[in-house]
């Protein structure tokens, strides 16, 4: 019977809702939330569903987790997100609540390695402005572009070496990068040169990726400062959040020519792009899908089923949650 | 050395150029016109011809010049090049292996990436407005997928370095069997087709190799299957390649080098799945530079009675 099925309140809806929901939708009573105007406690009423009687939510960032909607969910256990960063829900409250929040793990970092691998490539050696020139004409006349460079020798320095850090590391080391990085803190398993200042790291690489999270401490953590550090011939890469770089002097660098050119996934208002970026070609411009592979989404499916599972059948999850 | 004869017959670095112009009696026969011009009148004092991928000495050419004593090629593949005549008639051939292993590896990487995750799509995405009615759909993951490689050269090798980083299995196919190597061996490029992702041409284009890439390697490869070409355009059949494209049959291609250079089909410019660019292979400025003084230093070494640096003959 329908009513027997946990309810899973459905706010969002995550990337990965449409494959979740044909996959799993003799598991769980789904609450849509994300396709109401209402406030939550009427919406619920509209689903003939009391607010204590809901457990669990699955979430992306497009609606966050406030405190608000925590508070008038009396019974709720369970947030899980189909992200890696947890900046859309007000985990302190979930922490008072005793509320375990669920992100994904290591599923999405060779992904987004790939995507900033793929980036720094095509900056390097403009591809996509390649393929723009090549699709133009049908005799591709010599392209005086200005050339691109190899990636061997240059020196990459990774700001937040974490899973997808490492991942990146690993696959530009295959190319004969020197790796260097800032983290918060030291790893002594790694032997890549580590910088507690990003000034530093920056005045000492050629390229700078981002793989950090977003925090109060990560905001604008590259800015003109660390910009005209990195210099003439540096590459910017961007697979964490928009608001790591302060845009509007991203964008000044990129015009002046301060920096050589960035490959940039994530965006301070998405899905809102400078339009000066529009007009130049050593940047290249992906729109957050970093993620957005069909393995991916699989997999992310998978792991908030199996820990929605492990939830709901009160044994402990397969994976830590982060509260 | 001003007073020796030179004849540049392919487009060449313009740096390289000027060189050679400043060293040498340089005479430009890229053009056919030039070229019969040229031998018009100068046939004779010829000493070196400068090649490249776009232009070198077929067997006509290389009986023309009675005092030709070396080809220098600015380019590793010397397709253009009649070698057995060069061998017949004792004549030097130098190209530029090595220099440019890298980044023609490089390139292939970026190539595969830009291929399926739609990194040149995506792009067109953001800058058409496209993001702020929706976002792009789901691509196609790159690690953990099965590379095969045509051709375990030096590039070959290169690449599949690189693919490891990836997580990626390598297999390959070869004109024989390395006993050294890590990877698997498939005896035909059929079945290297139907036992990869990703097909990598990264081979020498020779009459062996023309049109190695044709119809039946193609549907083996199938509508998953992607094809990179970073080798010679002539290594494909093209209009078996750009009709496999337009039916699904073929995944996806990336194509650095195309069969008529520069003409390039224009039916795939509007395919989502097909990144071209304009042989851009060694464009980068360290290395086409490495090449131009590969070309200069193995002429002033042939000149100077020493060592060649690079021969091939």
């Amino acid at each position: 019977m329908d009513s027997e099925l946990p309810a899973l309140l459905v706010l969002g809806p995550p990337m990965v809702f449409n494959l979740f929901q044909s996959h799993y939708s003799h598991k769980y009573r789904f609450l849509n939330a994300f396709s109401s105007h209402l406030p939550l406690p009427q919406f619920l009423q509209t689903q003939q569903t009391h607010p204590s009687s809901v457990r669990a939510i699955l979430c992306s960032p497009r609606q966050p987790v406030t405190a608000d909607v925590i508070r008038s969910l009396p019974s709720l256990g369970i947030v899980a997100t189909t992200t890696v960063g947890a900046d859309h829900i007000d985990t302190a409250e979930c922490r008072r609540r005793g509320i375990q929040v669920v992100t994904l793990g290591s599923q999405f970092a060779p992904d987004v390695a790939d995507m900033a691998v793929a980036l720094l490539i095509d900056v390097m050696f403009k591809i996509s402005a390649g393929d723009r020139f090549a699709k133009k004409s049908i005799h591709f006349k010599p392209w005086s572009f200005p050339s691109g460079s190899k990636l061997g020798g240059k020196r990459v320095g990774i700001i937040g070496l974490g899973r997808i850090g490492g991942e990146v590391a690993k696959r530009l080391e295959a190319f004969d990068c020197i790796i260097m990085y800032h983290s918060r803190n030291k790893n002594p398993s790694v032997s890549y040169t580590f910088y507690s200042n990003v000034v530093d790291l920056a005045s000492n690489s050629d390229v700078l990726v981002l793989c950090c999270p977003l925090t109060e401490q990560t905001k604008y953590i590259v800015n003109k400062e660390v910009m005209l550090a990195l210099g003439k011939d540096g590459i910017i890469v961007n697979v964490g959040r928009g608001a790591l770089i302060d845009e509007k002097e991203l964008v000044q660098c990129l015009m002046k020519g301060e920096i050589r050119g960035a490959g940039l996934d994530v965006f301070e208002n998405e899905p809102n792009v400078p339009e000066e970026l529009f007009a130049l070609d050593n940047v290249v411009l992906s729109p957050h899908a970093a993620a957005y592979t069909l393995d991916c989404f699989m997999d992310a499916c998978e792991h908030v089923a199996k820990s929605l599972d492990a939830f709901f059948s009160s044994k402990p999850l397969i994976i830590s949650p982060i509260t | 050395m001003g007073s020796i004869s030179v004849l540049l017959v392919g487009k060449v670095l313009p740096y390289l150029e000027q060189e050679l112009d400043k060293r040498y009696n340089l005479f430009r026969g890229i053009d056919p016109s030039q070229r019969a011009a040229v031998l018009r009148d100068h046939a004779s004092s010829i000493r070196a011809v400068v090649a490249s991928s776009s232009g070198g000495p077929d067997a006509a050419l290389i009986e023309a010049l009675p005092k030709l004593e070396i080809v220098s090629s600015f380019s590793v593949g010397v397709d253009r090049i009649d070698l057995q005549k060069c061998k017949e008639k004792g004549v030097r051939v130098t190209n530029t292996p090595d220099v440019l292993t890298d980044e023609v590896a490089d390139l292939t990487i970026g190539l595969i990436l830009a291929v399926l995750r739609r990194i040149c799509e995506c792009d067109r995405y953001v800058r058409s407005g496209n993001w702020k009615k929706g976002d792009y759909k789901l691509t196609t993951k790159f690690s953990g997928k099965t590379l095969g490689i045509l051709g375990l050269g030096r590039i070959g090798a290169a690449v599949a370095k690189r693919a490891e980083g990836f997580d990626c299995s390598i297999c390959y196919y070869s004109r024989n069997e390395k006993p050294d190597s890590k990877y698997k061996y498939y005896p035909s490029v059929v079945e290297l087709a139907s036992n990869c992702d990703v097909l990598v041409v990264a081979c020498p284009l020779t009459p062996e190799t023309h049109h190695i890439i044709n119809r039946e390697v193609i549907n083996a490869l199938g509508p998953k299957g992607v094809l990179i070409n970073i080798g010679r355009g002539k290594h494909v059949d093209e209009p078996e390649l750009v009709s496999a494209l337009l039916e699904g049959r073929l995944g996806g291609a990336g194509l650095d080098v195309f069969e008529k250079e520069p003409h390039v089909p224009e039916e795939l410019f509007g395919l989502e799945n097909v990144v071209l660019l304009p042989h851009v292979g060694s464009a980068t400025v360290e290395t086409r530079t490495a090449m131009a003084d590969l070309v200069l230093d193995n002429l002033e070494a042939h000149f100077l009675g020493k060592p060649l640096l690079t021969p091939l003959v």
